[in-house]
């Protein structure tokens, strides 16, 4: 057990550190956020009122275009020298290394929200009419949601013709539940009309089966030829 | 099985009925063969003669269609600790230096502190302060990195897939006298390349493979198999 | 089969005609939405026989995936058989029945779906042995794909002229029967698009992700629904009798026909397998593929020589 978090920390270091090295991409990433923001301003007229009924909806389709940007990159360094066989042939166990790639997506996915979020409270003149402070479960479930599967389908898209294209062809489908939950969340809080209680228990439950799922069968994926 | 190194000359490696098909096509087709510890064996032939494919299969990286890999008496997942596996790509990570490379894949067998890394490293004959990333080495310098990775976990079975191509004449010669002595140590080896000569005289065998079989294994490459007429 | 296929076609056309007749003539007319509604006669059995595909092929995934580690098949059985035991009785204690019946579902569809499980998985197990399982896979997931596609485009042809809309969001049976679909192709496109040696395995770990993902789907449209009534458009409550009798008829059909084309379907994929082991065996046996030096007769075109 001990050795598994010491692998699955050393490999979220390395790609921090790999990350950290590569600005270029990173802010690149950065502004690639931005000007989605930008896009969505443009396309949707900000008048304060009607804005709060679809900014749940517009945040997240937001952060999600970034992520599957984000989400794509994932193996990218490991395909360059085919180091997943190194990764393959060692005694490490593959699931160490997945917990790494997400929880590494997770925090670059959370930086760029981070970043979108304040812009369109900006841009939309947002007010929180809900209790905010569920905001920030909402936000963590509903990344952990998109980035768990991600890395898995980016996994599985590793051995596949038109490899950016499968990861959101895999991934869309199987996160409407979790988009749904996300965005009524978000909507539910910002307009103050419902309680959010519901969609948080159901984005929980979905972060739960789909870890379980992705973490149990991540090897049977790695091994693929 | 624990009694079988005990034995004088024990049969480390075996495959039997090896057969790989990707799809419609045979890349092994039925390699049955023993192979002594502590012996340095180069596997020869043309391209698409399987040699890549069967040390993949020994590495564990390759599922047999048909067949079985045996090493040490377990499956190659189950001895990995005792594989040390080198390829054409370099197996790194370009953005790094080369001791963080080793410091990683150190910890992926367990293997704490930086003086194991450091001394493979200079084994290789490579500086481990250099801070230079290991996408900016040249080819031979990238293929003695890779070797260093290989050996980290001091393992008994080493399998390199062309570990000489594109390496200047100096390096490769810096590999081979340490692979001759890794051998001296008691290390199995086994090295697939098209420039044999580097190794006559070193080599404890030459395996010649064709179209997915083994046709004959010599102890130098004067007695080369005929060619098929 | 080839002689048992004709008949069968044959009976199924009429079967198919009768059925047609029940809807089209001999069902009363609908009180509120008139002839309209005769299209339920096709969107709801293509969704009972999209369902049920969808739901071998899960079968079909989860036994590809257990049988080859015995551990692990033993773990999935005594799982399946949980389920379909506890399934078929926690529908009837009173609370469960209380909340059953808030979320649209009576007790006894529940347990029914319940006892599924275990049915179904050790039938596909029986009569898919080995590699056919996978042939099943694929041929349920087509199929299904096929008449899922046939309730999207009946429920907005159904929608437009009874509620004046194409489409609802909070429809919960259309909008799950949509995430299905698209989970499905999906499915197929993965099949087609993966160069890996372990694509079948894949698939299977993608259609069990799915099989996990409709519950949520379900749940997460229903809770939705609550806090934004939207029009219902398959129509809920109680059916008159001579209607549900003609739907039956009618799902009895569909259901010959889906057999009919499953077992083509299955016939061509597992003939399109035999065909590729027989060239790869030949491979083996003669490098280069100088096929004239293999007499066709010595190749073995089943399973079973290794």
């Amino acid at each position: 057990m001990k050795s598994f978090w010491s692998i699955t920390m050393a490999t979220l270091a390395k790609d921090i550190r790999l990350e950290w090295r590569s600005k270029d991409a990173l802010n690149a990433m950065l502004f690639f956020s931005l000007l989605v923001v930008v896009i969505f301003v443009f396309s949707f007229d900000p008048l304060a009122e009607e804005s709060r009924h679809i900014v749940g909806g517009l945040v997240w389709v937001a952060f999600l275009f970034a992520a599957v940007v984000a989400l794509n990159q994932t193996w990218a360094r490991e395909l360059r020298n085919q180091v997943l066989d190194a990764y393959r042939v060692s005694p490490a166990p593959a699931t160490a290394l997945f917990v790494a790639k997400v929880l590494g997506n997770f925090i670059f996915v959370s930086l760029l929200e981070a970043l979108m979020t304040p812009l369109f409270v900006i841009f939309y003149n947002l007010r929180v009419l809900g209790p905010a402070w569920q905001l920030l479960p909402v936000a963590l479930l509903g990344t952990w949601a998109l980035v768990v599967n991600g890395t898995f389908f980016a996994a599985m898209s590793l051995r596949t013709r038109s490899r950016e294209l499968m990861l959101p062809l895999l991934l869309f489908p199987i996160s409407i539940p979790a988009v749904l939950g996300m965005v009524a969340a978000t909507t539910s809080i910002l307009t103050g009309d419902n309680p959010a209680h519901f969609y948080i228990v159901l984005l929980l439950t979905y972060d739960v089966v789909f870890t379980t799922a992705c973490v149990g069968l991540f090897d049977t994926v790695l091994q693929a030829e | 099985m624990p009694g079988m190194e005990a034995t004088s000359n024990p049969d480390l490696v075996r495959v039997s009925g090896l057969v790989k098909q990707f799809g419609r096509f045979a890349a092994l087709r039925g390699v049955t063969a023993e192979f002594d510890g502590g012996r340095f064996h180069v596997i020869l032939g043309d391209n698409g003669a399987g040699k890549t494919t069967l040390l993949r299969a020994l590495a564990g990286l390759a599922q047999p269609t048909r067949g079985a890999v045996s090493i040490l008496g377990k499956t190659p997942q189950a001895a990995c600790r005792n594989i040390g596996y080198m390829a054409h790509p370099s197996l790194l990570y370009d953005e790094m230096s080369g001791m963080e490379n080793l410091r990683y894949f150190a910890r992926l067998y367990d293997i704490a502190g930086d003086e194991r890394c450091a001394q493979v490293i200079r084994a290789v004959g490579l500086e481990p302060e250099l801070s230079r990333p290991v996408g900016k080495y040249s080819q031979g310098m990238r293929q003695r990195m890779s070797l260093a990775r290989a050996i980290l976990q001091d393992p008994k079975i080493l399998l390199l897939d062309e570990p000489f191509s594109n390496v200047d004449v100096h390096s490769a010669r810096a590999m081979v006298g340490l692979l001759a002595g890794m051998r001296d140590a008691g290390k199995t080896i086994f090295v697939v390349t098209h420039q044999a000569a580097l190794l006559e005289g070193v080599a404890d065998e030459f395996v010649w493979m064709q179209a997915g079989q083994i046709v004959d294994r010599t102890r130098s490459l004067a007695e080369k198999p005929a060619e098929p007429a | 089969m080839k002689k048992a296929f004709p008949i069968l076609a044959v009976l199924t056309a009429l079967f198919l005609a009768y059925a047609f007749y029940q809807a089209m003539f001999v069902a009363p007319t609908d009180a509120l939405q008139g002839d309209v509604y005769r299209i339920i006669y096709y969107h709801v059995p293509s969704a009972w026989t999209a369902f049920l595909l969808f739901f071998l092929n899960f079968m079909a995934s989860v036994q590809y995936l257990a049988s080859p580690k015995p551990s692990t098949a033993r773990a999935v059985k005594w799982t399946v058989i949980a389920v379909g035991v506890i399934g078929a009785i926690v529908p009837f204690v009173p609370q469960v029945q209380q909340w059953l019946l808030t979320i649209g579902m009576y007790p006894s569809s529940a347990a029914t779906t319940a006892l599924m499980f275990p049915a179904c998985y050790f039938l596909v197990g029986k009569l898919f042995r080995g590699p056919s399982v996978d042939v099943l896979a694929v041929t349920t997931a087509e199929v299904g794909v096929v008449f899922c596609t046939i309730v999207l485009i009946t429920g907005p042809i159904w929608a437009r002229p009874v509620w004046g809309i194409w489409w609802a969001p909070g429809d919960i049976r259309l909008t799950s029967t949509l995430v299905l679909w698209l989970i499905y192709v999906s499915y197929l496109v993965l099949r087609r698009f993966s160069d890996s040696a372990q694509t079948q395995k894949l698939a299977a770990v993608l259609a069990v992700f799915g099989a996990l993902d409709v519950p949520l789907v379900y749940f997460s449209i229903w809770f939705f629904r609550t806090q934004h009534p939207q029009p219902v458009i398959g129509g809920g409550g109680s059916m008159d009798p001579r209607m549900l009798h003609v739907l039956l008829i009618n799902w009895m059909a569909f259901l010959c026909f889906a057999f009919l084309v499953c077992w083509s379907r299955f016939q061509l994929e597992k003939m399109r397998r035999e065909v590729e082991e027989a060239e790869a065996m030949e491979s083996l046996m003669e490098p280069g593929g100088s096929s004239a030096q293999i007499s066709k007769a010595k190749v073995p075109l089943g399973r079973g020589s290794q």
